[in-house]
């Protein structure tokens, strides 16, 4: 049951990534997703702090929202105080990620949170967190926690898909037919940042970042249609989280290490197939 | 009391390894100052973010062959993956559709995915001498030994060093890849050499800070100069010298309160310079900019009320009433009641009992600022073939711009013309 429990948790948080990372690739903001998954951790150590633990809900939208701060501070540097964009995003998260990294040491005992398990989460141990849920059925608390969002999310992205499309691929067109392009700005930000705060404790921001940009970067080598991207990308995502968990038992190393090795291993595979097939057509077409 | 005393003994070297490694980590960010600030210019930031996450299989696949933790072969480990990443990231860019962002994200986690497995492969392999491993994910600077130290030291005297001997060429390569081309600098050399060094200083600088935080090492500095200066010496010099002050107090801070970590401390020291210094920038700083932007405002708010009333007052010879201004309802009644009283401050009209007059000085201001419209009119309609109905929106604007010299210019290429497209008098 335990490999149930862990694979079903990391496919969670792949679905949840693939979902918002989908978005993020096609904006080119992906190492945006990167910065907030490190910026939460200031909001996070304060819902650990209060609660001792993210479980609680009005927590967990402090939580987000500290990662909406985090895209607020970054716009702030680049619109007011004109910083180039690539600088705004590293200097705005490693200030946050060292704010975070400081209350943990000065304050992380009371809180039950390390340093390691912020970076590469603990899934090994999820199914200490087992509590009954409804009809006799048995979950871990965090695995909960994130089918709710992934509802959440897979609600939000069929409910708002035409907004989030229209403002992702053509924001001028948009903005002239009155979308309200910073609404869904910020709708998908904050997704972002709920998706990168309730994976966070149980994988930690490392695979929170392979799984934004990951399974979406391979759906998009191998689709065009970005629907079927989406649906692709959460299956690729499936895939890697049983492939690297089962690598992982095998040699007995970091799940969380191991699932973003998974997925850079069918990254190449990947890359190397099409652009074989792609070099075959081009010689066919000559 | 308890604070000086620390400063005194910090200084005293009477704690020998306390400020050797000060110094020591000191130097690291200094370094990692100077080679950012190239980064910074190459608009190549993120890059520093995945070479430092990359380094670590480097330095665990280091260790794993060699068994022991020395900081040499963890160097060459280090730069070898880092260099390794930096290729990968712009081999994938050339060869697919696949954006740099997506490319960086992906190469970052996955490199540092592996790290994370070789790393836990070690621990669980049972070798007493691994311990401590970890502490590249973040840093160990007030706890590096003092050998560490010297030798991290002497490679970011050897790093700053060539980044002074190459200056000239690193500077083209930032700024103007072509051009430096053009005149005969190798481009391939000097980017990889850059890249090198810049590898090569992270590897150094994750010891101190840690895979995460050495980004802002590289950037946080750079960052922070560019606000400065537009001299690049003196960027570097800033970048520098922010980067040192910061690596000195962050161990300083480390090292007075207990359980204080010293790269988190670094960072947040560097970025409040850096914060300072994109507020209080003398050109382009945050405060200067606002301070120009409410000037311009209040320049050109005096300016249209100026007009408006010399326009009303027939060439400003008349008294109007103030409320024949408020009918135009250019301006909210609260604004433009401010804007007459300052420019009665400044003496540039009278109000009395609800009503105005301009004084001399008014009307020459006015007259100035019709002036220079009607010319600008005249300009777009001969040089540009503007319609006449066309020229007043773009004058309207242009009329608070235009310097004295501007202005000379124009009544001289226009040979001083008397009427405007719309057969109004120009005042001289």
């Amino acid at each position: 049951m335990n490999d149930f429990y862990t694979i079903l948790t990391a496919s969670l948080v792949a679905i949840n990534c693939a979902l918002m990372g989908g978005f993020l690739m096609m904006r080119k903001m992906v190492m945006i997703g990167d910065a907030i998954s490190h910026a939460v951790l200031p909001g996070i150590f304060m819902a650990y702090y209060i609660s001792g633990s993210t479980a609680s809900l009005p927590i967990l939208a402090g939580a987000a929202f500290s990662g909406i701060l985090a895209t607020l501070m970054i716009e702030w540097f680049t619109k007011k105080a004109r910083l180039q964009s690539d600088a705004a995003i590293g200097v705005s998260y490693t200030l946050l990620f060292a704010i975070g990294i400081i209350l943990i040491s000065k304050w992380g005992q009371n809180a039950d949170l390390d340093q390691q398990c912020v970076l590469y989460g603990e899934i090994e141990q999820i199914s200490f967190w087992l509590q009954p849920i409804a009809f006799g059925i048995v979950l871990p608390k965090q695995t909960v926690i994130l089918l709710a969002v992934a509802v959440l999310l897979i609600g939000a992205v069929i409910w708002g898909y035409k907004g989030l499309f229209i403002t992702t691929f053509d924001p001028d067109f948009a903005l002239s037919t009155g979308v309200a392009v910073t609404f869904w700005h910020y709708f998908l930000m904050s997704g972002v940042s709920l998706t990168t705060v309730v994976s966070f404790e149980s994988v930690g921001a490392i695979l929170v970042i392979a799984f934004l940009s990951g399974p979406p970067a391979i759906a998009y080598l191998l689709t065009e249609d970005f629907k079927k991207m989406l649906i692709l990308a959460c299956l690729v995502g499936i895939l890697c989280s049983i492939g690297g968990y089962y690598a992982a038992k095998w040699l007995d190393v970091s799940v969380a290490g191991a699932i973003s090795t998974f997925i850079g291993l069918v990254f190449m595979v990947v890359f190397i197939g099409t652009s074989l097939v792609k070099r075959k057509v081009d010689v066919i077409s000559t | 009391m308890e604070f000086w005393g620390h400063i005194t003994t910090f200084f005293s070297a009477e704690n020998y390894t306390l400020f050797v490694v000060g110094i020591g980590s000191g130097i690291l960010c200094f370094a990692s100052g100077v080679v950012g600030t190239f980064t910074y210019l190459r608009k190549r930031a993120l890059i520093g973010d995945v070479i430092s996450h990359s380094v670590l299989p480097g330095v665990a696949i280091a260790f794993m062959l060699t068994g022991v933790k020395n900081p040499v072969y963890f160097l060459i480990g280090a730069v070898i993956s880092g260099l390794l990443a930096i290729w990968i990231v712009d081999y994938v860019q050339a060869k697919s559709k696949l954006k740099p962002d997506a490319i960086l994200a992906l190469t970052l986690s996955v490199f540092f995915g592996l790290g994370i497995v070789l790393l836990t492969k070690i621990q669980h392999s049972g070798n007493d001498a691994q311990s401590g491993l970890d502490s590249f994910l973040f840093g160990k600077a007030a706890s590096m030994s003092i050998a560490d130290v010297k030798l991290f030291s002497i490679i970011a005297i050897i790093n700053i060093a060539c980044i002074l001997i190459f200056l000239r060429g690193f500077s083209l390569v930032s700024f103007d890849e072509n051009y430096a081309r053009g005149i005969g600098f190798n481009i391939k050399f000097l980017k990889s050499f850059l890249a090198l060094l810049t590898v090569l200083t992270v590897a150094i600088g994750v010891q101190a800070v840690g895979v995460v935080l050495m980004a802002a090492l590289l950037i946080t500095p750079a960052a922070g100069a560019r606000f400065l200066t537009n001299s690049i010496r003196r960027m570097l010099m800033y970048a520098g010298l922010f980067g040192f002050l910061s690596g000195v107090i962050g161990v300083f801070i480390s090292y007075s309160g207990t359980g204080m970590p010293t790269g988190p401390w670094i960072v947040v020291v560097l970025s409040l310079f850096t914060i300072t210094a994109i507020m209080l920038g003398k050109q382009r700083g945050v405060i200067a900019r606002l301070k120009l932007r409410k000037g311009n405002h209040i320049k050109i708010n005096n300016e249209n009320v100026l007009k408006d009333i010399y326009k009303l007052a027939d060439d400003g010879q008349k008294t109007i009433e103030t409320s024949i201004l408020l009918q135009q309802e250019k301006y909210a009644t609260s604004e433009l009641k401010a804007i007459l009283n300052r420019l009665e401050r400044q003496d540039y009209l009278d109000q009395v009992r609800g009503f105005i007059i301009l004084s001399d000085r008014g009307r020459i201001a006015a007259r100035e600022v019709i002036r220079k419209h009607r010319l600008w009119e005249i300009y777009l309609s001969k040089y540009f073939q503007m319609q006449e109905d066309h020229v007043h929106d773009d004058a309207e604007g242009i009329e608070h711009v235009i310097t004295p010299e501007i202005e000379k210019h124009l009544i001289k290429l226009l040979e001083r013309p008397e009427i405007d497209p719309h057969q109004s008098e120009i005042p001289y």
